[in-house]
């Protein structure tokens, strides 16, 4: 008998309804989520521990690095041990994070915030975020732009949901104001460890992989969409870095994951310095506040919007959308600077847009080249270039600006060299995008027997 | 070699996939709703 966690255990009968798989992945990527409101435990854990900004910063910055790191070095046995394995691996690292900072803070060790958040909760977000990415596209082989979508929506959503949680819980244990106890900070910690516990449970007691001659109802592969670039071999992880295809698609991630993180890290003192102009200190700040939560939404909004667009334009041509566009609307900022208010918000809005989409669409543009069989280990790897872009981005524009700031220079004139360098990485991305071609078929597994197809009975 | 499942087969009932979809978008809803919340206050100064 298979075990609990096994493969086998999950495979879905006929009759299983492939609408259940999307929410497993989404108690999963709404969780973990949760790291980008990291920013919320900053002033109390600077305040209550008498830290600096960079020390509250690290549980945050670890926690990326082993995002990019766990996906890459755990993501084929992802793929073989199967999704409810690699759910309650992702589990209960996460939750081991919370509880191991809960433990730092009664004990007043800060260190023990930043292992367990940021080394065992950053392992858990990396095997979380690849967790449902195949099972999701082999359920959905006529939408995996939309299916990848929903879950990677759901990794920009859970901050949605973390932020005013974090906020009301260090409120209600006294963990936040001008003189936040650490003893309530840790009460938070341990109540959002066990709050995460029970909801994602539903996502590996739900998550169920499909029979290998499952097909949806209605669909027949033979006149599925097809194109030059989409593949029906496979290609495994071990052979995918190998290509080129793979490394001028990792170029392509983490340049327009930079040209984001260039808005996104500093969202607020951008608004504050293209507009100040405010009746108070306190209208400007309710402003900011409203302008980097504008961006968040437009984030998650695109990750759904433009990923789902795909499954009807094609990968490649979104990406020249995201790139080429994208390289356009940063110009347009640069010159038009802040005489128009309202174009400076929808120029924004549409960055940050092609910002989520390009995660979301990415695991089905990996499908497309390289087929089905290890592409969770192969968004793994590909991976990196989320790490790598969130180094690089925050360094160019903070670095920059703050240069900038140093030589007395005021307002958007403080950005224009920095958007210009977005400029730059976006043409050299779209150039990437253009440079891919189908995988040689000297990559490609060897053809097996295809077995007969049966046809779901509830699509 | 017979492979254990934990299911009997039965089709899933739409209550189970309603269910598991309020599961995930209740709390979504609330934290798009205090997201909006905010948005106002870029345009009112």
């Amino acid at each position: 008998m298979a075990g609990f966690l096994e493969r086998e255990r999950i495979v879905a009968p006929p009759g299983w309804s492939r609408w259940l798989v999307p929410p497993a992945a989404l108690s999963i990527h709404l969780a973990i989520g949760q790291a980008y409101a990291w920013s919320v435990f900053k002033p109390p854990l600077e305040k209550g521990l008498g830290i600096s900004g960079v020390a509250s910063a690290l549980p945050f910055t670890l926690g990326i690095i082993m995002l990019g790191l766990s996906a890459a070095l755990f993501g084929t046995r992802v793929d073989s041990k199967g999704p409810r394995w690699a759910m309650v691996v992702s589990s209960s690292c996460f939750v081991a994070g919370f509880l191991i900072s809960a433990l730092g803070l009664y004990l007043r060790q800060y260190w023990l915030v930043v292992v367990g958040y940021g080394f065992v909760g950053g392992i858990g977000l990396g095997i979380g975020y690849i967790s449902p990415v195949s099972t999701l596209i082999k359920w959905f082989p006529d939408r995996p732009g939309l299916s990848t979508g929903i879950a990677i929506m759901g990794f920009g959503g859970g901050a949605l949901i973390a932020s005013p949680l974090t906020n009301q819980l260090l409120s209600a244990f006294g963990g936040s104001g001008a003189n936040p106890n650490p003893d309530g900070i840790g009460q938070t910690f341990l109540v959002m460890g066990l709050i995460y516990a029970v909801f994602m449970s539903v996502g590996w007691l739900l998550i169920r992989v499909p029979a290998p001659d499952w097909k949806p109802a209605g669909w027949d592969p033979a006149h599925a969409k097809t194109g030059s670039l989409i593949t029906t071999a496979n290609v495994s992880a071990r052979n995918a870095i190998r290509t080129p295809q793979f490394w001028l698609l990792w170029v392509v991630l983490c340049f327009n994951v930079t040209a984001g993180i260039g808005i996104l890290e500093r969202a607020a003192p951008i608004y504050s310095d293209f507009f100040p102009d405010a009746t108070s200190p306190q209208a400007l700040a309710a402003a900011a506040a409203g302008f980097v939560a504008m961006l968040s939404l437009a984030n998650s909004a695109g990750r759904i919007l433009w990923s789902t667009t795909s499954d009807f334009l094609g990968r490649k041509n979104m990406y020249r959308i995201y790139l080429g566009v994208g390289a356009l609307l940063y110009l347009g900022l640069t010159l038009l600077t802040n005489t128009n208010k309202v174009l400076f918000l929808l120029i924004a809005i549409l960055l940050l847009s092609f910002y989520g989409a390009g995660f979301a669409t990415v695991p089905a543009y990996l499908r497309d080249l390289f087929g089905t069989y290890q592409v969770g280990a192969i968004h793994g790897r590909l991976l990196t270039a989320w790490s790598t872009a969130g180094v690089l981005g925050p360094v160019i524009v903070n670095a920059i600006a703050d240069a900038r700031i140093a030589a007395g220079v005021a307002g958007p004139g403080r950005y224009t060299l920095s958007f210009t360098i977005m400029v730059g990485l976006l043409v050299v991305g779209f150039v990437c995008n253009e440079l891919i071609r189908p995988v040689s078929e000297r990559y490609h597994e060897p053809a097996q027997e295809q077995p007969g197809t049966r046809t779901e009975a509830r699509a | 070699m017979t492979t254990h499942t934990e299911n009997t087969g039965r089709p899933i009932s739409p209550a189970v996939v309603v269910l598991a979809w309020l599961w995930v978008l209740v709390p979504f809803g609330y934290g798009l709703y205090q997201l909006v919340l905010k948005i106002p206050a870029l345009f009112g100064h």
